[in-house]
C-alpha cells in the first residue's frame, strides 16, 4: 500500500515536558486514521508537527513524499488542517469565509470548487448568512469546506466532533465518507474511542508514547483478557462489592457491570459468588467483545 | 418515591412551542439521561425544571415542589452544573468550595462536614491549596460538580458536564455521579455522547420539543428499533455503503473502518438480499453479522423517522 505520511522516532518536548517521545508511524494514502487518547497525551503536538505549525525536536517526518523540516510550504499546501476552534470569521458570510480561504491558500479559480463543496457539505441554501448565525454542527461543516477550498491531498482534523450533537455528527461523518470516497487521506484526533471505530486503524496514545496501532478490531482482539458483563440488581451493591473486595477492573452501566477478568473459568465463579452471597440477584453474565475503550483503558492500566 | 414529576409541561415563545406537553418521572437516587439534539428543547425544559423560566402550562413537581407556584423552593432544593463551568480560577480550590458554602448559607460544623465530604467524593484531597487555573479539565469538572452539590440537594441537574473531556477523566466523572447516587442524590444529565447514556438508569429523547421515547438503554434497543441491523465486513466499504444507500430495504447506513452498519426498513426480508446484491457488483462480503443497535443507531432512527 503507498504510504502518504511517514514518521520516525518522532520527539518533542516543551522544556522538561516530554509531550511526544518517540513515535514511528505511516499512514496510508487514502484511509481514515484515528490518533486516540486522553488529554495531554501528545495528539495536538503530533498533528501540529505533521502539519507543519510546530518544529519538532529530532525524528524524520514525512508528508507526501517531502521531509517537512525542508518542504513546509510545499507541504502545507498539499495538506487541510481543521483545528479544535474553527478559525472562522463571524462578522463574514459562508461564502466570503470561503473566499479568504481561498485567498490564504492562493486558489485564483475557487468559485467552482466552492459551489461543489457547499453542495457537498448541504451549506448552499446558507450562503449568505453570517457565519456567526450558524449553528454549531453548521460551523463544523462550513469549516471542513474552509480548508479543503485547495483540493488537499490529506486532511488533518483535531477532535472535529467536539461538542456536536449527533445528528450533525452523523452529518459529519457521511461528509468525511465522501473523502474517502475522492481518495483523501483523513487523519483524525479524538478523545471518544467510539468515533475511534470508525476509522481504518487507530494508534492510541498515552503520555506521548503509542501504546497500540492497528484496526480497531485487531486491537479488540489482541485483549488477553475477556470482559464479561453481568446483568443484576442492585448493580450498585453489585459494582462496590467487586470493586472493594477484588482486585479486577470493573465499570458500572445503568443496568448492569462489566468486569475484566484474565481467567474466565478460575475468576467469575469467584465474583458470583461473592454477589449471590450478598444477595445480588444475577440476571444474565456472557461474555461480550470489548469495546476499545475497554482495551484503551486496560492498557494505560498496564502501562502505569 | 418520585424526585421530579412532570406533567405536561409546555413552554411557548410567541408563536413557537418550545417544550411541547412533556411528562415523564425520575426516581429519587436515579441516574436519569435527557437526550435530544440542538434546538431540541433541551435546555429549556431544564430551565422550567430549575425554576428559573416559568412553563406556560402545565407543571412538574421537583423535589415536591411545583416549578410553577414555587420557583424559589425548588432552585433551594438542586444543584446546577452547565459545560461552562462557574469557577473562580484565581482561587484555590478550597476557596471555591468555601465560596460556594457561602452562597448556600452553609456555616460552622456543617460547613465543615460538607467540605470535607465533597474534597472526599470529588477525589480532591491534597488538592486543596492548589489554584482552580492550574488544574486539569478532569479535575476542574470535579470540582464543579462539587461545588454544585455542597448543599446536599436532592437533585442535581447536568447540562452537558463532559463535553470535551478525555476518556480517563470521563470515566472519573462518572464514578462521582455514582458515589452521588448512591448517596440518594437524584442526578439528571443531558450529553450529546450517546455511550455516556448506557451509564443512567433511564433515558428519555426529546425532539421538536416532543418526548418520543423512554425507556432504560436496553428498553430503547428492543423497543424502539424493530427492523435488523447488520454489520458487513467487505471490500470497497465506500461503494458498497453507496450501492446499500439506494436500494429500497436499505434504512440507514454508516461506515466503521473497514465495516458498513446497515439499518434496513420494513421492506427488508433477508441477508440474501444483501449478498446478491454485492455479488452483483462484485463486492466481496467477508461477513454478516446481525448486530445490537447502539443507542446512537435508535436515536438517529427516531429523528429520521419523525422527519417524515
Amino acid at each position: 500500500m503507498e504510504q502518504i505520511i511517514q514518521i520516525e522516532n518522532l520527539e518533542k518536548s516543551y522544556g522538561t515536558i516530554h509531550a511526544v517521545q518517540n513515535i514511528s508511524l505511516s499512514i496510508n494514502k487514502g484511509e481514515m486514521f484515528g490518533l486516540v487518547g486522553p488529554d495531554g497525551a501528545g495528539k495536538t503536538t503530533t498533528i501540529r508537527i505533521l502539519c507543519g505549525l510546530l518544529l519538532k525536536d529530532s525524528g524524520d517526518v514525512k508528508v507526501v513524499d517531502k521531509d517537512i523540516s525542508k518542504y513546509r510550504k510545499e507541504i502545507q499546501k498539499s495538506i487541510g488542517y481543521l483545528s479544535q476552534k474553527f478559525s472562522l470569521y463571524g462578522d463574514l458570510t459562508v461564502d466570503e469565509n470561503m473566499e479568504f480561504f481561498a485567498e490564504i491558500h492562493n486558489v485564483k479559480d475557487y468559485k467552482e470548487r466552492r459551489d461543489e463543496l457547499l453542495e457537498f457539505t448541504r451549506l448552499k441554501s446558507f450562503r449568505s448568512r453570517l457565519a456567526d448565525k450558524l449553528s454549531g454542527g453548521m460551523k463544523q461543516k462550513l469549516a471542513l469546506a474552509c480548508s479543503l477550498i485547495h483540493k488537499p491531498q490529506i486532511i488533518f482534523l483535531d477532535e472535529p466532533t467536539t461538542g456536536v450533537d449527533p445528528v450533525s455528527r452523523r452529518d459529519f461523518w457521511k461528509i468525511l465518507s465522501g473523502l474517502l470516497k475522492e481518495g483523501m487521506t483523513i487523519f483524525m484526533s479524538t478523545p471518544y474511542l467510539d468515533e475511534a471505530e470508525r476509522c481504518n486503524r487507530v494508534a492510541l496514545m498515552n503520555a506521548g508514547k503509542i501504546i497500540a496501532l492497528d484496526t480497531p478490531q485487531k486491537i479488540k482482539e489482541h485483549m488477553d483478557n475477556f470482559v464479561v458483563e453481568i446483568v443484576c440488581t442492585p448493580v450498585r451493591k453489585a459494582y462496590e462489592l467487586i470493586k472493594g473486595i477484588t482486585e479486577l477492573e470493573v465499570q458500572m452501566f445503568g443496568d448492569r457491570v462489566n468486569v475484566i477478568v484474565k481467567n474466565y473459568e478460575k475468576e467469575i465463579p469467584v465474583v458470583k459468588k461473592l454477589l449471590e452471597k450478598n444477595s445480588v440477584e444475577i440476571l444474565d453474565n456472557r461474555i461480550i467483545t470489548p469495546s476499545l475503550e475497554n482495551v484503551f483503558m486496560h492498557l494505560i492500566k498496564e502501562a502505569s | 418515591m418520585n424526585s421530579i414529576v412532570v406533567k405536561n409541561l409546555t413552554k411557548k415563545f410567541g408563536s413557537f412551542t418550545a417544550v411541547d406537553e412533556v411528562s415523564f418521572e425520575v426516581k429519587r437516587g436515579e441516574i436519569f439521561g435527557f437526550l435530544g439534539a440542538n434546538g431540541a428543547g433541551k435546555s429549556t425544559t431544564i430551565k422550567m425544571l430549575c425554576g428559573i423560566l416559568e412553563p406556560t402550562s402545565g407543571d412538574a413537581l421537583v423535589g415536591g415542589f411545583s416549578v410553577a407556584k414555587e420557583p424559589d423552593k425548588v432552585k433551594q432544593n438542586i444543584g446546577y452544573m452547565s459545560q461552562r463551568f462557574s469557577l473562580y480560577n484565581d482561587l484555590t480550590v478550597e476557596e471555591n468550595i468555601d465560596f460556594f458554602g457561602g452562597i448556600y448559607g452553609l456555616e460552622g460544623n456543617l460547613f465543615e462536614e460538607r467540605k470535607k465530604w465533597v474534597l472526599h467524593i470529588a477525589n480532591l484531597e491534597g488538592k486543596e491549596k492548589l489554584l482552580t487555573s492550574s488544574l486539569p479539565g478532569g479535575i476542574k469538572q470535579r470540582l464543579a460538580l462539587g461545588t454544585a452539590v455542597i448543599h446536599k440537594p436532592q437533585i442535581v441537574f447536568l447540562d452537558e458536564p463532559t463535553s470535551g473531556v478525555d476518556p480517563i477523566s470521563r470515566r472519573n466523572f462518572w464514578d462521582l455521579i455514582n458515589s452521588l447516587s448512591a448517596e440518594n442524590i437524584t442526578v439528571l444529565v443531558t450529553t450529546h455522547y450517546l455511550e455516556e447514556a448506557e451509564y443512567c438508569n433511564n433515558i428519555i429523547l426529546i425532539d421538536a420539543g416532543k418526548l418520543i421515547a423512554e425507556g432504560s438503554s436496553k428498553q430503547l434497543k428492543t423497543n424502539y428499533i424493530k427492523v435488523p441491523i447488520f454489520e458487513i465486513e467487505c471490500s470497497n466499504v465506500v461503494e458498497a455503503m453507496e450501492l446499500l444507500e439506494k436500494q429500497d430495504f436499505v434504512g440507514e447506513t454508516s461506515i466503521f473502518g473497514n465495516n458498513i452498519h446497515v439499518i434496513t426498513n420494513e421492506k427488508f426480508k433477508d441477508e440474501s438480499q444483501i449478498h446478491n446484491l454485492c455479488k452483483s457488483s462484485s463486492i466481496n462480503v467477508k461477513r454478516i453479522n446481525k448486530i445490537i443497535p447502539t443507542l446512537e443507531d435508535v436515536f438517529i432512527h427516531l429523528l429520521e423517522k419523525g422527519k417524515k
